[in-house]
């Protein structure tokens, strides 16, 4: 298990570089941020001061191996409209999306798991239409037309709800509610068709031939070897709202990776831009050694052999 | 054991009689098993014997309760050690599923759960129907593999199907068959996916199994070699239909229907190198269109305009040898019959 270990990340070395090299040139493509950081009025001296102080005016290479370096020595440079840290910045802003995430994520898994079994225990039958055609629906919603909605029904026409930020649990309904449902939309379908093969199984005969009940079959024999196709795209789906809802949370006003990285590209924040995809991309990796042990976790036949 | 009478026929374990099981199919219902009867006795051996799609797994499935939803049981008598399966409720049948009654499946590969240790299979009857703790269960299992031949059982309980050979798993998937003890086993073609010195083996697994517990075995198969060597009786079945039944020493020695005959030659004894085989032409008729009279009347070499008029019912033959008088035979055999118009002149060809 640790040989594996050590073996995911020593290969998912190369791609975080991959990805930081990507970040760091696209960024430089949106502007110079002195154009945004000085007075409108400022002096070309001014400009060429400013740019010269951030060492922007280095050749992009030389740029890229001074940020290197500092990132080996966990220094990801300070933010242009803060002062701060940047890595502190987005570390701050990091446990904000995961929460929501996560949160999001364990309703939409559960509810999809239920929904989906309901719907497989007869294909075409009642349940099975009405799960299809939520899900979806569920499934095709624009996040951000749904979220403009909600605000507008609940927020601002009934009042019930607040329209953004944090505080309290109240604030938390909209945001789940707009970012599962996708993710719900899309698991039902598959844990229903994962569910509906798995219990045309033999298996399942051996099962129901020992005298197993359809809620022991349902729940013991075929959940389990439905499940991984599931935590394969709840895998992509979590991926999904790790990255950062960015677009959920401009709306909700919501203190997340997301929103910081758009604020960062806006205001052309390039080391607090680059702390965040950095902190992102790592909790990617994480999270796919993470499905992969699931995997292992579910099912024998795949967990690595350790060779004597 | 109280009156020479209930011990000279004894009442069989497994009575069938009459059953139609219907198959809902896109191009309408069809019969999948029309109108089947025949008999289990403890410690005996029962052959359904017949071709891909004869109606003999589908029989099968109807006595042990596993179905597909498209199938039906539409009529008929399913009489296990004197209660009538056909009308008892789903949860009654999950009762019986195990204690009194066990299959063992084709492929013991796609049977076994792949993602649970063989001992927690093999456990899952206890655990279900004795209500034993996972550790009683898993003792339970080591007992059950030791029973079966599983070589080292203590340590192979944690292991999972993927890690045993093919002969293994067919053990491990009788073992589950008979862990309760039921008085019946349904074996549906257990050796088919296996190679045969391992075919050899099962065989006489099961057989040991049969003896020791006094088992009634329905076998089903299509390898007439398994049922000579195997079967104390034979139903022969074609297109849904019981064509010919009785002892198989009778019924092989003196086949009293054209297809068990057709079978039976199509069998290479003595063949030589380049002689050509026998085979029975043609194929049999589609569910969707059986004919109306004989089921058999398109591939029969003795067809008469009467075949195509009526469909001969399943009559006790006059034996071959003139040793016994027609429908009179031995307690506990069954007596030879066939539905075939021309059985008798058959005794003479």
């Amino acid at each position: 298990m640790l040989v594996y270990l050590r073996k995911r990340i020593i290969s998912s070395l190369l791609p975080l570089v991959v990805v930081v090299v990507g970040v760091f040139a696209l960024a430089r493509l949106t502007g110079n941020p002195a154009s945004l950081y000085l007075p409108l009025n400022a002096t070309d001296q001014m400009r060429a001061d400013f740019t010269a102080r951030q060492g922007l005016d280095q050749p992009l290479l030389v740029q890229m191996a001074d940020y290197f370096g500092g990132v080996l020595r966990l220094d990801f440079g300070e933010s242009l409209r803060t002062g701060e840290p940047a890595a502190a910045m987005a570390l701050r802003a990091f446990p904000a999306t995961l929460q929501l995430a996560a949160t999001t994520m364990v309703i939409a898994i559960v509810a999809a798991v239920l929904v989906g079994c309901w719907a497989a225990l007869k294909p075409n039958g009642i349940a099975d239409r009405i799960s299809s055609f939520v899900s979806m629906a569920a499934a095709s919603i624009p996040d951000f037309w749904l979220a403009i909605v909600g605000i507008w029904i609940f927020a601002i026409t009934l009042g019930w709800l607040p329209t953004s930020g944090v505080s309290g649990g109240e604030a938390w309904i909209l945001p789940i509610a707009t970012l599962m449902l996708r993710p719900f939309g899309v698991l039902v379908q598959i844990v229903r068709g994962a569910m509906v093969s798995a219990l045309s199984e033999p298996y399942i005969k051996l099962a129901r031939s020992k005298g197993a009940s359809d809620a022991r079959v349902v729940s013991h024999h075929a959940l389990r070897n439905a499940a991984a196709p599931a935590l394969t795209v709840a895998g992509d789906l979590t991926v999904g709202l790790v990255n950062g809802a960015v677009v959920v949370e401009t709306i909700f006003g919501w203190p997340g990776i997301g929103k910081l990285m758009i604020d960062s590209i806006l205001q052309r924040d390039f080391a607090v831009l680059q702390a965040a995809v950095l902190i992102t991309a790592i909790a990617i990796f994480v999270l796919n050694i993470l499905i992969d042990l699931g995997y292992a976790l579910l099912d024998a036949r795949v967990r690595p052999t350790v060779k004597a | 054991m109280s009156t020479i009478d209930t011990a000279s026929t004894p009442s069989p374990v497994l009575d069938v009689k009459g059953l139609s099981v219907t198959l809902r199919t896109p191009r309408g219902t069809v019969r999948a098993v029309n109108n089947v009867s025949f008999q289990a006795q403890a410690g005996k051996t029962l052959a359904l014997l017949g071709e891909s799609g004869c109606g003999k797994s589908m029989t099968a499935k109807a006595i042990a309760g596993l179905l597909d939803p498209v199938a039906e049981v539409e009529e008929g008598q399913m009489i296990l050690d004197g209660q009538d399966l056909a009308t008892m409720t789903a949860r009654q049948r999950r009762k019986v599923a195990g204690p009194q009654l066990g299959i063992v499946f084709q492929d013991a590969l796609t049977a076994l759960n792949p993602v649970y240790k063989v001992g927690t299979q093999l456990g899952e009857a206890f655990r279900i129907h004795q209500k034993l703790s996972a550790r009683q269960a898993r003792s339970k299992a080591v007992e059950l593999m030791q029973r079966v031949g599983i070589p080292e059982p203590e340590s192979r309980v944690d292991a999972y199907p993927h890690q045993f050979s093919g002969g293994m798993r067919q053990r491990i998937l009788i073992a589950m068959a008979v862990a309760l003890n039921p008085s019946l086993l349904i074996a549906d073609e257990p050796t088919t996916a296996l190679d045969v010195t391992i075919q050899a083996q099962i065989m006489a697994l099961l057989r040991s199994l049969r003896e020791e517990n006094n088992l009634a075995v329905v076998l089903i198969t299509h390898d007439l070699a398994v049922v000579a060597e195997e079967a104390d009786t034979v139903a022969v079945m074609y297109a849904g239909n019981v064509v010919e039944t009785g002892t198989v020493a009778e019924v092989f020695a003196n086949p009293r229907h054209p297809y068990t005959r057709g079978l039976l030659e199509s069998v290479p004894v003595d063949a030589v190198r380049g002689s050509t085989l026998s085979s029975i032409p043609g194929n049999p008729p589609e569910l969707h269109n059986v004919p109306s009279g004989c089921v058999y009347q398109s591939r029969c070499p003795l067809v008469q305009e009467v075949c195509r008029i009526t469909r001969p019912e399943l009559l006790p033959v006059r034996p071959a040898s003139a040793t016994a008088a027609p429908g009179v035979h031995h307690p506990g055999t069954v007596a030879q019959a066939a539905a075939c118009h021309f059985s008798e002149e058959l005794a003479h060809v």
